[in-house]
């Protein structure tokens, strides 16, 4: 049994660089069980290669990954998913010959235990609470950009994961599209999911999230509440780029 | 009011009666000899074959995203398992077949271990100089007749299992025997093949299988062991592709390692099947497969001409009809003999779904 008080959660002195280039620079950070935490920093901070390294899609140079009290660092994407760790990409990758219902099914009977006749009956019922129960016969590539959107949320859903990372959801949604996956993201939260929410629209995320985590070349420059992180002085000068 | 649940279905109208009609079709096949010409039944046993190295090609390619083009290197290396194990160690020649299919096998393993490194264009080329040094070590292989080939021996023919019975039952010469006797063997691989690829995709691998050639990383990261799908589909192509070598070569009763091993015959004629058929189908290679041996028969006489012809016709589709003949017909008419798909009915959906096309 994991202890209620161990972060489900942790990073220790994270690296990553491509060739000269560091994008994840000594990090360390732990996140408690059923938190929602927002990471926020500017374009090239290191956002979504800090999720590859925690999803396992890309292995760190050094330092060590702990998921729910294992170390993680070395094993694969795949074994991740299954052991809780679920994932929407940036720009969404569907599987696009399959259909919508196909596309959950697969991350259904993969990325959890469960038989057949269970992980179909699950993933209608995801269907539903994404709003794409509509679209579940439709081939996955002839979705519009909101579909994929709430595609990618519900194909990481499907996997039943303990910690959900979510990456960029809220982009390039309109307002009205945007309040429906935030409630879709906040009811998760309640019921116990642990979410990483990397997003530039701040509004959508600060309905959700308990902290915030500033990034910026590859450093954590922020980390607290985020009302105490957006007034700090670092943060509007490197994030927002206001002259304080 | 309570909403229905919901149900998941992959069987469609047509399907019913395409399933019906193929086995119509295999009964046929089978009794077909006791009617049937020499003629024809050679004709059909090049199209079962074909179909055969089709089918296992698309499988790799259109389902697994493998693009090989050294598939050569297991009808050759499966050709020689059975020639070798004949001559060198006295098998029976049916018994050795199965050796066609184990020998392709574990050439399949090192050929993974190196190709699987390679990805997209580079893996083609890999593969292909896979069953080029295949070509190259065999016609070193003097007990089976080096660079110039050698014959079945006449005492191996004479011993095959059934032939006996085949020629008192069909009051047939021992030639005509042994040719329906490798007919029904490519009758038995086809339908094996075709059923067992069929079982493949309708489980949770064959959707897990789709998943990775669609994208890898997304596969990745809800759970599919995408490694192992690609070990699995190349594993079970190169068995199936060996099996298939070794029964074209004991009908043909002769064996070289140009032949055994030409990229034109095995990679080349087969691909033409699959991509003017359609690929990512079933239904796609049986099309293709008709289309070809009605232009071989037609226009063989040509030479280079006929190349350059199926050259020309598999460009023509390529740009024209990219999903193939079977994309064509199955787009206008919504007919799918062999659906994968799983479709979701039922629950809400109950009362907006719309039974009318296929997808």
């Amino acid at each position: 049994m994991t202890n209620p008080a161990e972060p489900i959660l942790k990073l220790e002195g994270v690296s990553k660089s491509f060739g000269a280039l560091t994008v994840t620079d000594d990090v360390s950070f732990a996140v408690p069980p059923g938190e929602a935490l927002g990471i926020i920093g500017p374009n090239g901070a290191g956002k979504s290669t800090l999720f590859n390294l925690i999803t396992g899609n890309l292995r760190p140079d050094s330092g060590s990954i702990l998921f729910m009290g294992e170390d993680v660092t070395r094993v694969p994407p795949m074994q991740r998913c299954i052991a809780g760790v679920g994932r929407s990409f940036q720009i969404p990758q569907p599987f696009d010959k399959l259909t919508v219902f196909e596309n959950l099914l697969v991350a259904a009977t993969h990325g959890r235990p469960c038989s057949e006749g269970e992980a179909e009956q699950a993933c209608a019922g995801i269907l539903e609470r994404t709003e794409l129960i509509g679209s579940a016969n439709v081939l996955a590539g002839s979705l519009s950009l909101l579909q994929r959107k709430r595609l990618e949320l519900a194909r990481a859903m499907a996997t039943d994961p303990k910690l959900l990372l979510l990456d960029e959801i809220a982009g390039g949604l309109t307002e009205g599209e945007c309040i429906a996956l935030v409630d879709t993201i906040r009811a998760l939260h309640r019921e116990g999911v642990t979410i990483i929410w990397i997003e530039h629209v701040l509004h959508a995320l600060n309905r959700v999230v308990e902290r915030l985590l500033v990034l910026d070349f590859g450093k954590i420059i922020g980390l607290g509440e985020p009302e105490a992180i957006m007034a700090s002085k670092d943060v509007q000068e490197i994030y927002l780029g206001i002259e304080v | 009011m309570r909403t229905p649940p919901y149900l998941v279905s992959t069987r469609t109208r047509t399907s019913t009666f395409g399933a019906i009609a193929a086995a119509c079709l295999v009964v046929v096949a089978i009794v077909l000899p006791a009617f049937a010409g020499r003629g024809l039944i050679q004709d059909l046993f090049f199209i079962f074959t074909m179909l055969v190295l089709a089918q296992f090609w698309n499988l790799l390619a259109g389902y697994g995203g493998l693009v090989s083009v050294g598939q050569q290197a297991f009808v050759g290396f499966g050709a020689y398992m059975l020639f070798g194990s004949v001559i060198l160690w006295g098998l029976n020649p049916i018994a050795a077949l199965l050796l066609s299919g184990v020998g392709a096998l574990l050439l399949a393993i090192p050929t993974a271990f190196f190709a699987f490194r390679l990805q997209g264009a580079y893996f083609a080329i890999g593969t292909w100089v896979v069953a080029e040094v295949a070509r190259l070590v065999v016609a070193q292989w003097r007990s089976v007749g080096g660079g110039t080939g050698t014959s079945m021996p006449r005492e191996a023919r004479e011993v095959m299992w059934g032939v006996t019975w085949i020629q008192s039952v069909f009051d047939v010469r021992d030639s005509a025997a042994r040719d329906i006797l490798a007919y029904w063997l490519a009758l038995a691989l086809l339908v094996a093949t075709i059923g067992g690829i069929y079982w493949l995709l309708r489980t949770k691998r064959g959707l897990a299988l789709a998943a990775v050639r669609d994208n890898m990383e997304a596969a990745k990261s809800v759970g599919v062991d995408a490694a192992r799908m690609k070990w699995m589909v190349f594993l079970i192509a190169a068995f199936g592709t060996g099996l298939a070598g070794g029964l074209i070569f004991l009908q043909n009763g002769r064996i070289s390692p140009d032949s055994a091993f030409s990229v034109i015959d095995w990679t080349a004629f087969v691909i033409f099947i699959v991509v003017i058929g359609g690929i990512g189908t079933i239904e796609g290679p049986i099309i293709g497969v008709l289309v070809f041996f009605a232009l071989q028969t037609l226009f063989a006489d040509y030479g280079s001409w006929y190349l350059i012809a199926l050259g020309g016709i598999g460009i023509v589709i390529m740009l024209f009809a990219p999903r193939g003949l079977w994309g064509l017909i199955s787009d206008k008419s919504g007919i799918q003999l062999f659906p994968i798909r799983r479709r979701l009915s039922g629950g809400k959906l109950a009362d907006r779904s719309k039974p009318s096309r296929e997808e």
